[in-house]
């Protein structure tokens, strides 16, 4: 397929891998967070660690909006869906993720509830105007990609005049996530990983542009490249980070160029800008209080937003014990320091978000990472 | 649920949405967040929502910054 392919030539990939080795100092060590759960995808899903000498290590961020949404949200979103007269709505991923007590919407919806499931916000609105007598409450959460299809979904159910449709925004901003990893309190109890570059979001910049890490770049003093989602595109990051930290440079550079300008997509930020304005603070799984790091609805909108309409619980029961979700976020853990990883936790079964989704760093390692150990233990 | 891939822009329909052709598979997808999208274009979809337009050009000239260093690999590298 048309750039997908041509991204994925194993030869061309080894002889990038052959690029970093050559330039890699042998007596230094780099360790590369990569954010996004889609890069985190497709450096397990095509052992693209391997092929790195062993002084460069990628290590998994918290970037899959499935795992860092904390678990007192997903409670809220099950209490919204028992509300009489509710249908809710999310994506898919959403459904299986647990809340308290392993309460998830799927199990919700099993007891009752009324759960569907959408591809997209254009979905929930037409579920909004089939159900004239219900309340279509639309559970939206994600990165800058999904934020902009919850802006026009609002924009049509004005345009409509829809009054039985809401949105319980969840939307989060990835440039103060990456902020945290590096700044807060919770590094001094968790300990802490050595990073010394940042492989940027793809998709999400597609949005934002490569202009908010600009700032990042040169406040930590750290280098980012926005790259695809692709393994040519991770490992030509991988070169292009070495060769910054070799040369001690903290820039952003953009690999992406084909999809990712400096200043991104206008016309969804603008549409964003006009209708969101930013939480003080907002809980993210693993990384806790994040200072204006999401999104609600402004004033104006008031009318769409499921948290005005009604008296959304904010409690937060936190994290099931033994799941190590939150240090695995961090980069401190990997998903086979959890006690629980194969065992009980599963992604058939999954106790904790890290194991929802593809992109999740425990499902991933699930999927396509474990053979590998056993290779290695053998 | 990040994951996105590029799809091939077939028809333009009503509506500002479109036909996309993702490996094969036809969908319906939104352009209300691009502008000046025309067939034969590529753009990253995502839930429902084309979010940019590729760059060919952009795109040929990573293809081609991998392809020197293929070349340049096996005696600068061996
Ligand atoms: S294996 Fe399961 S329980 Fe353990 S950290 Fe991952 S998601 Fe949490």
């Amino acid at each position: 397929m048309k750039y997908i392919d041509e991204f994925r030539d194993g030869e061309l990939a080894q002889s990038i891998a052959r690029a970093i080795k050559a330039e890699a100092d042998p007596a230094s060590t780099y360790h590369i967070m990569e954010f996004c759960g889609g890069h985190t995808h497709a450096i397990s899903r095509y052992g693209l660690e391997d092929l790195l000498p062993a002084n460069v290590r990628m290590i998994h961020g918290p970037g899959c909006p499935v795992c860092v949404l904390p678990i007192g949200r997903i409670d809220a979103a099950i209490w919204l869906a028992r509300q009489p007269g509710v249908i809710l709505c999310t994506y898919g991923d959403m459904l299986r993720v647990p809340g308290s007590k392993r309460l998830s919407l799927l199990k919700a919806k099993a007891e009752g509830a009324d759960v569907r499931m959408v591809y997209s916000t254009m979905d929930a609105i037409k579920l909004a105007q089939s159900n004239p007598d219900r309340q279509v409450v639309f559970f939206a959460i994600g990165f800058e990609t999904t934020t902009p299809p919850t802006a026009v979904a609002i924009k049509q159910a004005q345009a409509l005049e829809l009054k039985n449709f809401s949105v319980f925004c969840n939307h989060v901003l990835t440039p103060s996530a990456i902020t945290q990893i590096l700044d807060s309190p919770e590094v001094r109890e968790l300990g802490t990983v050595k990073l010394d570059a940042f492989i940027g979001p793809a998709h999400v910049s597609t949005i934002i542009g490569s202009r908010p890490y600009e700032y990042f770049a040169e406040e930590y003093q750290r280098p980012v490249v926005i790259a695809g989602f692709e393994p040519l595109d991770v490992m030509q990051a991988v070169r292009m980070l070495v060769r910054q930290i070799n040369e001690g440079r903290f820039e952003v550079e953009n690999e992406f160029a084909r999809a990712v300008t400096r200043d991104g997509n206008e016309k969804a930020k603008s549409l964003v800008a006009d209708m969101f304005e930013l939480r003080r603070v907002f809980e993210w799984r693993g990384l806790g209080m994040v200072p204006y790091s999401a999104l609600r609805l402004k004033e104006p909108y008031a009318a769409w937003d499921a948290e005005r309409r009604w008296d959304v619980p904010q409690d937060n029961p936190g994290d099931n014990k033994a799941c190590e979700c939150g240090a695995i976020l961090r980069g401190v853990k990997k998903p086979i320091d959890c006690k629980l990883f194969g065992t009980i936790c599963t992604p058939e079964n999954p106790m904790g978000s890290c194991m929802v989704s593809a992109e999740g760093a425990c499902a991933a390692h699930w999927t396509y990472g474990r053979f590998r150990d056993l290779e290695k233990s053998e | 649920m990040c994951l996105a891939l590029p799809a091939l822009v077939t028809e333009l329909l009503p509506e500002d949405s479109a036909k996309v052709n993702l490996g094969g598979v036809t969908k319906t997808v939104s352009l209300a967040l691009v502008s000046d999208v025309k067939p034969g274009d590529y753009v990253i979809v995502h839930v429902g929502y084309a979010l940019s337009v590729i760059d060919p050009e952009e795109a040929a000239r990573t293809l081609e910054l991998f392809r020197e260093m293929g070349e340049m690999a096996p005696e600068a590298l061996a």
